[in-house]
């Protein structure tokens, strides 16, 4: 590999990693919160074809990209209403979300196949920042989206670590009974973050069919919204080590991809196992290395404040 | 004074189902579909004619087989959400062995093939089992990413080694040679229905009326009181989910043997996944599950038969899902009702007492 595909390579892994950073950070919310989404998988296909849809509708590509926010938000919303709310089994019901986004994705997304999006986002060079050596390269002649999902892990580190807000949304995740005692409205904020986490599940949708593919097929996010939530347990809940994890693995789907053009003689669908294997990978070395990891204390626990 | 509780259970089970098509008919109407149209549709699609009747249960046969696997695991508290890949390699197993050795007399083949895919569903279940035995890794991640890997390996087979050389570069393999077909019970129904139904048996007698069952139960509601009794937790995670694996797999041996006589692209559509809808609905209940899997069955077929009047058939995953959600919902309901005869009771006997 020469240096120039070195940094296509790397440029690459920033746009893959994209998705996993709007949908991890998104998980790092609801689980902060102290409660568990598995659904994130059908939140995002749900947001992408919703995006999809608006894009071909409207012809605004910001618009698309907020109607996959709201979709999401309102699949999640529902998955607060069971579990917040009517106690149910947080595991089930997430997988409950990822099969029913799947099926509804599909049903609502059948007169869009095979239809190009007219409005993708491309990508745009940052004045001065662009131009940048190296650095510029792999960072800032990225699409729009992509510059949003750096402002959103920064922004989601300092809001959870550094806030009251934040902090309140910690105390729920830890202990939801010492939130309630501090005043702290424990079913508001899990509601709030189970849905913002949700909206941003629906913008990893859309990114992929706004941005990064950009088209819509059913399926699309083959199991990316599985690989985002091995990645919250890879970064501990913490949004900057999700930013590094998002790369880690968008490097290694790039690689997938780009292998065969670098001349080696491999199967590609063999490659399209990387992502795949690398997490089974990640995950058993975390869980080997790191027994005692920090997990929020409340983490799947239903509150209800009678009991 | 009101009705038996077990009464009540089931209504609100199956107010739960009814709900979830009530809601199903609100999103077909609201995406210009006429609803009553279309469960009309689906009902005479799934059971209208004997041969609706026919493809409905061969479809029932995989969901029976990947539902009570998953009903296992979930029994113990595994969260095997790995079904449609071990149901995949099940089917790899026994497409092995069919094309690799056509020669071989039915009598050789088929139990071959049997062995073979129970083997292949037991081994892509031991993966995810070992990890968590002994490394304490979580099997909710990692029996999901091995489904992606399982669906890959049928399309490195089925482009490459496995593809029929007659059939250009469609993304299947050449016929099985017919000693390699599951023999029929009656129209196009296979041999794996009668498996199934004595899987059903085997699982509802040891999870009800066996030591081991009682075991796997109290390991899977309070595993900290299973280790205090000294249950070997460790052994039983490794044959729990080897089992589980096992009737998936032979899922899979079904599918290839019984019903499209080949390996191919997207052998099953997502049985594997629906399993878990199917054995949470019957509540982890072995003969349930075979209901359970006949009405889910239905409405896969139904889904498929109004796809000609313009309906998607992601209808019958929707509804599905939707089933899932309501009767999770309704569990809610359950406790309340529970609860508060628990206080009625109080009070009457507070009150009896001087």
């Amino acid at each position: 590999m020469n240096p120039d595909q070195i940094v296509l390579l790397l440029a690459a892994a920033v746009a893959s990693g994209a998705p996993l950073i709007f949908a991890g950070i998104g998980e790092v919310l609801a689980e902060r919160s102290g409660v568990l989404n598995l659904g994130i998988e059908g939140m995002m296909l749900v947001g992408a074809v919703a995006g999809f849809a608006a894009a071909v509708v409207t012809g605004n590509a910001w618009l698309a990209a907020a109607t996959a926010l709201a979709a999401g938000g309102l699949m999640a919303a529902g998955h607060a209403l069971l579990t917040v709310t009517l106690g149910a089994e947080q595991v089930t019901t997430g997988l409950a979300l990822a099969l029913f986004g799947t099926g509804l994705s599909a049903f609502v997304g059948k007169p869009f196949i095979g239809i190009p999006n007219p409005v993708p986002f491309r990508a745009v060079a940052l004045p001065g920042l662009g131009d940048l050596p190296v650095l510029g390269r792999i960072f800032f002649r990225q699409d729009a989206l992509v510059y949003v999902s750096y402002a959103l892990a920064l922004v989601a580190w300092w809001w959870i670590t550094r806030t009251r807000p934040g902090l309140h949304l910690r105390a729920c995740g830890e202990s939801p009974e010492a939130a309630d005692a501090m005043g702290v409205n424990v079913t508001a904020t899990r509601y709030g973050a189970v849905i913002a986490g949700g909206g941003l599940a629906g913008l990893a949708g859309g990114y992929l069919s706004l941005a990064y593919t950009p088209a819509w097929t059913e399926n699309m996010t083959g199991g990316l919204g599985w690989i985002a939530v091995a990645l919250v347990i890879f970064a501990t809940w913490n949004p900057l080590r999700l930013l590094a994890g998002a790369y880690l693995f968008g490097a290694v789907d790039a690689l997938g991809f780009r292998v065969q053009l670098l001349g080696v003689e491999t199967s590609s669908i063999l490659l399209r196992m990387l992502p795949y294997l690398f997490t089974l990978m990640v995950l058993l070395v975390i869980t080997l290395v790191r027994r005692q990891a920090y997990v929020p204390a409340a983490l799947g626990r239903t509150y209800f404040r009678e009991e | 004074m009101a009705t038996a509780p077990w009464a009540e259970a089931v209504a609100i089970r199956v107010g739960s189902i009814v709900a979830a098509f009530i809601t199903g008919a609100v999103f077909l109407a609201a995406t210009g579909h006429d609803p009553w149209r279309a469960y009309r549709e689906m009902t005479n699609g799934a059971f209208g004619s004997l041969f609706a009747v026919e493809q409905t249960l061969i479809k029932a046969i995989p969901l029976m087989l990947t539902g009570l696997g998953v009903t296992l695991a979930f029994t113990m508290g595994l969260w095997n959400i790995g079904a449609e890949g071990q149901l995949v390699v099940g089917a790899l197993g026994a497409s092995w062995l069919a094309l690799s050795a056509p020669h071989l007399p039915a009598a050789v083949m088929l139990p071959g093939i049997v062995l073979l895919g129970l083997a292949g569903g037991a081994m892509w279940a031991l993966i995810p089992a070992v990890l968590r035995a002994f490394a304490g890794m979580n099997e909710i991640i990692s029996t999901l990413m091995l489904n992606y890997v399982a669906l890959l390996w049928v399309d490195y087979l089925v482009f490459g080694v496995w593809a029929d050389p007659a059939a250009f570069s469609f993304p299947y393999s050449r016929v099985f040679p017919t000693s390699a077909h599951l023999p029929t019970l009656f129209g196009d129904v296979h041999l794996g229905l009668v498996l199934a139904l004595a899987a059903t048996a085997g699982l509802a007698v040891l999870l009800s009326r066996t030591h081991w069952g009682y075991e796997i139960r109290t390991v899977g509601t309070s595993p900290a009181a299973a280790r205090y009794a000294g249950m070997p937790v460790r052994r039983n995670i490794l044959v729990v989910m080897a089992i589980s694996g096992a009737l998936s797999g032979l899922a899979g041996m079904g599918e290839v043997s019984g019903v499209i006589h080949r390996i191919q692209q997207g052998l099953s559509p997502g049985y594997g996944f629906t399993a878990i809808i199917v054995a949470w609905v019957a509540q982890l209940r072995p003969w349930a599950v075979v209901i359970v899997a006949v009405l889910f069955a239905a409405l896969l077929n139904g889904g498929f038969v109004i796809q000609m009047t313009g309906v998607p058939a992601a209808i019958a995953y929707m509804l599905q899902a939707l089933i899932l959600t309501f009767v999770l919902g309704s569990e809610y309901l359950l406790r309340r009702l529970r609860r508060r005869r628990a206080v009625a009771t109080t009070r009457a006997a507070l009150a009896g007492s001087p």
